[in-house]
């Protein structure tokens, strides 16, 4: 098993996300430079945080344009596992990936701070070695992290099953008052239709350490790995 | 030949940016402001041999598939001989 972790202009969280695959998860990783169109070898992507082409123009709007991203939407076509974290979320919107958009935060500032997500299904391949109602600590870091969508968007999430991580409180119980960005139903994270495009504003590969004050991001990681293990 | 477009947030979408502006303006004093929406604008020029309506349909793309996002914004294209 195989990951890859692509890398665009602006990109900064490319090294954590290295760092988890290599270290934590203990599985072969390599950078994808965003001018690379052979993803022959990779059996997981990962679009990781940071804030590609300087979030000129919208957040993840240039990185679209990127000659890796139709090779990315050809392998995500043929099933093969992409999770975007943070840009990449906005990255995979922008791309038609996902659904949506990724606006800016209500509150207009920049929020950087754990906070909690429910883990809502584990009919995913990031999330089935978790159990429903569980919830993990993880940090957000971003400007434009408020998840919009049509009506009969939200209600095809919901209906089939794909809002993956909503924010929560630290009981498990998703109020207004833990929705720290006025994402729309809560929604941290979302994935495609056929499940296998996995795009979250949390940052899980800054919490797969204790000594970096929480170890819950792994587990999705370790889901991923342990799908890809199954294969 | 000059092309402007104009990205607007669709009605509906929130605009805390907006919002923070009118606050603004209201604090300079004037009052009556029923409600501010920031959006963008461009200007790109054209080749002048450019045929107008040839040019009215590459921008109106340029808009719809990279200046805009459809999801959340609309856009408005004039063209200026």
């Amino acid at each position: 098993m195989k990951f890859g972790i692509i890398v665009f202009p602006g990109s900064n969280c490319d090294h954590d996300a290295y760092h988890v695959i290599s270290k934590q998860v203990g599985q072969p990783v390599d950078f994808i430079w965003h001018r690379d169109t052979d993803l022959k070898s990779f059996d997981a992507l990962i679009i990781p945080g940071g804030f590609s082409y300087g979030d000129y123009l919208r957040a993840g709007a240039l990185a679209r344009f990127s000659p890796v991203m139709d090779s990315v939407k050809k392998f995500a076509a043929s099933g093969g596992f992409v999770l975007g974290i943070c840009n990449g979320f906005q990255i995979l919107c922008e791309a038609g990936l996902l659904p949506g958009a990724l606006i800016r935060n209500r509150d207009l500032s920049f929020i950087c701070e754990h906070l909690c997500v429910r883990v809502e299904t584990s009919d995913t391949p990031y999330t089935n070695e978790m159990t429903p109602g569980s919830v993990l600590r993880i940090p957000i870091a971003h400007a434009e992290g408020n998840y919009v969508c049509d009506d009969a968007t939200l209600a095809e999430l919901q209906r089939e099953d794909r809002i993956v991580f909503r924010y929560c409180e630290p009981s498990g119980a998703v109020t207004e008052a833990t929705n720290p960005n006025g994402s729309r139903d809560n929604i941290a994270g979302i994935c495609n239709q056929s499940r296998n495009v996995l795009g979250l504003m949390p940052h899980p590969e800054r919490a797969c350490e204790d000594l970096l004050g929480s170890s819950d991001g792994r587990d999705i990681f370790r889901s991923l790995a342990a799908t890809l293990a199954a294969a | 030949m000059k092309a402007k477009v104009f990205v607007s947030l669709k009605p509906g979408v929130l605009d805390p940016q907006g919002k923070a502006i009118q606050h603004s303006v209201e604090l300079l004093g004037f009052s009556g402001i029923a409600d501010v929406r920031q959006g963008k604008y461009f200007e790109i020029a054209l080749q002048d041999s450019a045929d107008q309506e040839q040019a009215r349909q590459s921008v109106t793309r340029i808009a719809r598939e990279v200046l805009s996002n459809p999801i959340i914004e609309d856009y408005l294209v004039e063209i200026e001989a």
